[in-house]
């Protein structure tokens, strides 16, 4: 039956051009030897090179960084946890109240968290700064991970969790051998997802960090506000750089697992 | 240590996220209401609480008395507010039905691609979304300049000739969010519209249906949830917006996120940019449960 | 001498009163909210028995089984292991291994290591890990796939890695839960023979769950039919299916034809019963009923015999009816012949040659007639 009709193909084509044209042009013209971003005037590295002179950029992208790397770390560990209070205690006091604060973050406009978790902050008397701006991250981003992890815990066989009890594993030793190791994956790309979000958050840092916590996306903004420039498109295209190696290494990876996984399926059924 | 251990362990998964949800997730929202029934001062932090946790009890049942309901006052009062909530509301329903409209051929035809094909389509959607958001919005700043890349082409091909103002209007707002929160809508979509059995199709075919009317008939409404999610995805974050507006929308847009942001950062008054926030939230807790009944939903039926 | 079903069997511990049971349920009831899925249920298993607990969906089998792994604890009741009662020990403490429906196998670990997975738990040194598994491989004619991961066998291999695994440890008893479930027809067969002998050779005690009729008569010494939570009957796979002791267990196994009736004469370990169909049946009984009492009786309908004529002998139960429908299945041919008082009952008939002269056709008169011990009186 599948015939891909020339009307889906042409929404497909043009939905993903739209997609995608906006962050092509901005690679390009971060190649542009003029100033201006809208005038191609032939090719130049140089917005490149004042990029990496530009020290308070390069500051910025390391506490970004660092932020990230802890941020979607703990946030992971806490997602999981989430996950598996959801998906194994479908009855605990409060369980409602529970998924409600797991789901609510996820559509939550920035400025509301950025806001509250800010006034937190001054109440308790905690200074902004680095640790507030990961305790920020952290929160917003587990929630992420907690669906990431959850919808992979919904389609896991828990008759493998059993076998390991009835072979004799403790609870404690049957999650760490089996239950861990299969859902690794799912872990995995929620601490990608949460290392992402806090990479790209703008709003929430913003409230919640102080003097010396400045990340990079509030230094692009605060450059983007002046105008735009060539150096900010460098910016981006080196970021956009990052991702796109870390997305194609990950799908040739995918794909080289598939096939192998075909072949050997294959064999085991020709071979039976 | 077995049973204990184990009974420890199942404690923790649950009290950990818990408490920490609890700490920086709950409580910051009473935080903010309790801060939005204060007045302004010029201090650090900006305001006067309207009453002390260190109060007691019976301390804050006597100031519930004194409670400021000033700034909520304050909020009718200036129609800026009422506007930047009307405006935000209009700017997120347009462009979520827009964003639908154009999404669903899109997750549509994804459907129907054939199935080598989908998992390369489905991570092409996905793409964009591990790019920065601020980057994504920023592209389009060169794009709808005036003398910026779209009208350069619009008047080298000869269908206008005077460059059409579309940056800080908000048609820029417009286009900035259906772009920004495309990926969100198709992404439900599709997985609605992925899992559909091609045969109910052939079957409304095959018992006279035409194609076009077994589409409405069969294919939409079962996409519903999908429908229901993207719409959410899509316009509660949307009412919130601030970068967008910001960057796209020139000075003169009212959203709510802007004002709110203007307000505690430009004019230093957190009072009431916390009653804003307080009234934002009132507003979005219906489209919110609505989202999250139907996340339970879903939870359910993969159970 | 006459022996149900065309078996002799030197394994009966159970018809021997001094006996002792080796698994023992004792008024087990669970319940799950309001919903009772086992229901004050009392059942022995025997040392190197091979029990199977048969029923539909639903009907508590399975919650039974997972009792006895330790994954559900009873609402009342114990259940007793060897002597032991087992109901407060954890599922990683039990002397008892399972192979469950899903197989279960870890995913990320290869053959080798699913199998060793329970020895590793218990701490055995490394060669000797690597010995037994070695032998459970060869056990399960799996050598050459010991480095394999589970997605890379085909079902028939899952199964016996499954099968190695939840052996690997000696149980003292194997749970099975329905073992050949996910296996095609063919291999199902075959797994079934294979089972059976392993179960001798290693001489344990298994406890299958099945909905499937079939595999519990082949492999099973002993079948549970349960329903409801409780056990309708627990007997050989002969004494199930010719003497059924309900009508709920004539009618879940096989095909039965059910005629109901009152007593009319009784007496002598055999009855006269006037069954609504409008004739007599006359039957040997191990039960008899009082004379007026109403009851049933069950006819299988391999033991009816159709023909043209009236059975001469007088003493044969007989009734004229018409041919209804005739189904033929290639092995036998199943007459639907419908009786006067149009009840339809169901004869069928081994082809035992390939050709017949002058073939019963529809709409024909006809007599189905059946001997004295041919059928069975239902208690209920």
């Amino acid at each position: 039956m599948n015939t891909w009709s020339r009307f889906n193909i042409a929404s497909v084509v043009l939905g993903f051009s739209f997609l995608y044209l906006p962050i092509v042009l901005l690679v390009v013209f971060s190649f542009n030897e003029s100033k201006l971003v809208t005038v191609w005037a032939g090719f130049s590295l140089k917005w490149y090179v004042s990029l990496f002179q530009n020290q308070g950029l390069m500051d910025a992208a390391w506490v970004t960084i660092r932020v990230a790397l802890i941020s979607a770390t703990v946030a992971t560990a806490l997602g999981t946890m989430a996950a598996l209070a959801l998906t194994r205690y479908t009855r605990f006091r409060g369980r409602l109240l529970f998924s409600g604060m797991v789901y609510a973050p996820l559509v939550m406009p920035e400025v509301i968290t950025g806001l509250s978790l800010l006034l937190l902050f001054v109440a308790i008397g905690f200074d902004r700064g680095f640790v507030t701006v990961t305790l920020a991250h952290i929160t917003f981003s587990m929630c992420f991970v907690t669906v990431v992890v959850q919808s992979r815990l919904l389609s896991f066989d828990r008759s493998i969790e059993e076998a390991a009890l009835d072979l004799g594993a403790t609870p404690v030793k049957t999650f760490l051998e089996v239950t861990l190791p299969v859902i690794a994956p799912a872990v995995l790309s929620g601490w990608m997802l949460a290392l992402t979000l806090s990479l790209d958050d703008l709003v929430i840092s913003s409230f919640t960090s102080g003097p010396g916590a400045t990340t990079l996306p509030m230094k692009i903004y605060s450059q983007v506000r002046l105008g735009v420039t060539p150096e900010i498109n460098a910016a981006c295209t080196i970021l956009i750089g990052f991702v796109a190696i870390g997305v194609i290494i990950a799908s040739i990876m995918t794909k080289r697992r598939e096939v192998q996984r075909q072949r050997d399926e294959q064999a085991a059924f020709a071979g039976r | 240590m077995n049973k204990l251990g184990s009974a420890i362990f199942s404690r923790l998964v649950i009290i950990i996220p818990y408490a920490w949800l609890l700490f920086f997730f709950l409580i910051p929202f009473f935080i903010v209401f309790r801060i939005s029934l204060s007045t302004t001062a010029i201090a650090q932090p900006p305001y006067e609480p309207a009453f002390a946790w260190s109060d007691g009890l019976s301390g804050i049942w006597e100031k519930m008395g004194q409670f400021s309901f000033d700034n909520y006052i304050w909020l009718t009062e200036d129609s800026l507010y009422f506007n930047a909530y009307m405006s935000s509301i209009w700017i997120a329903g347009v462009s979520t039905l827009v964003t639908l409209l154009i999404g669903y051929p899109i997750a549509y035809g994804m459907a129907q691609a054939p199935r080598t094909l989908r998992p390369t389509l489905l991570m092409l959607v996905i793409l964009p979304f591990w790019t920065s958001f601020l980057i994504r919005v920023y592209a389009w700043i060169a794009i709808l300049k005036p003398e910026g890349l779209l009208n350069q082409f619009l008047m080298n091909i000869g269908i206008i000739d005077q460059p059409l103002i579309i940056m800080n209007t908000n048609w820029a707002i417009y286009i900035g969010i259906v772009y920004s929160y495309l990926p969100f809508m198709v992404l439900p979509l599709y997985s609605a519209l992925e899992k559909m059995d091609n045969t109910l199709i052939e079957a409304a075919q095959d018992l006279g249906c035409p194609q076009i009317s077994a589409f409405w008939k069969i294919t939409f409404p079962l996409s519903i949830p999908g429908v229901v999610a993207g719409c959410m995805l899509v316009f509660i974050p949307a009412v919130g917006e601030f970068v967008i507006p910001d960057l796209l929308g020139g000075s003169q847009t009212l959203m709510i996120g802007k004002t709110l942001w203007n307000e505690f950062n430009a004019n230093r008054d957190w009072p009431v940019s916390a009653a804003v926030a307080t009234i934002l939230l009132l507003i979005l807790v219906v489209p919110i449960v609505f989202f999250q009944n139907a996340q339970a939903k879903a939870e359910e039926q993969g159970r | 001498m006459k022996s149900l079903g065309n078996i002799r069997r030197s394994f009966a511990p159970w018809t021997d009163p001094d006996a002792k049971p080796y698994i023992t349920f004792r008024n087990v009831t669970k319940r799950f909210g309001d919903f009772t899925a086992v229901d004050d249920l009392t059942l022995n298993i025997y040392h190197r028995e091979f029990f199977a607990l048969l029923g539909a969906s639903g009907c508590g089998k399975s919650t039974l089984l997972r009792m006895l792994a330790g994954f559900e604890r009873p609402t009342s009741g114990e259940i007793i292991l060897d002597g032991q009662d087992i109901a407060g020990i954890p599922p990683y403490k039990r002397p008892v291994n399972m192979m469950f429906q899903s197989y279960a196998l870890f995913p990320h670990m290869t053959v080798e290591s699913n199998i060793g997975f329970g020895l590793r738990q218990d701490g055995m040194p490394k060669n000797e890990i690597a010995d037994r598994v070695t032998q459970m491989l060869k056990l399960v004619k799996l050598e050459k796939f010991a480095k394999r991961k589970p997605h890379q066998l085909s079902g028939g291999q899952r199964q016996r890695v499954a099968l190695a695994r939840s052996l690997a440890k000696r149980p003292k008893v194997l749970l099975l839960d329905e073992p050949l479930g996910a296996l095609d027809k063919k291999l199902r067969e075959e797994t079934q023979f294979e089972l059976m002998d392993l179960q001798q050779e290693l001489g344990l005690t298994f406890v299958v769950v099945t909905h499937d009729q079939e595999e519990a008569m082949t492999m099973a010494d002993r079948i549970a039919v349960m329903s409801h939570g409780k056990v309708i009957q627990v007997a050989t796979p002969a004494e199930i299916y010719e003497a059924p002791n309900s009508r709920f267990v004539a009618d879940f196994i096989g095909d039965v034809n059910i005629l109901d009736g009152k007593v009319s004469a009784s007496g002598n370990g055999k009855i006269e019963l006037a069954v609504n169909e409008g004739f007599t049946v006359r039957t040997a009984t191990g039960n008899t009923p009082a004379t007026g009492s109403s009851a049933g009786f069950a006819i299988r309908p391999e033991k009816l015999k159709v023909t043209r004529a009236a059975p001469v002998d007088a003493s044969v139960n007989a009734a004229e009816g018409e041919i209804w429908d005739i189904g033929y299945l290639g092995d036998m041919t199943v007459f639907y012949v419908k009786l006067a008082s149009g009840k339809v009952v169901k004869a069928s008939m081994l082809n035992a040659q390939r050709e017949v002269e002058d073939p019963i056709a529809y709409d024909e008169k006809v007599w189905v007639s059946f001997g004295e011990t041919a059928g069975v009186v239902l208690k209920d």
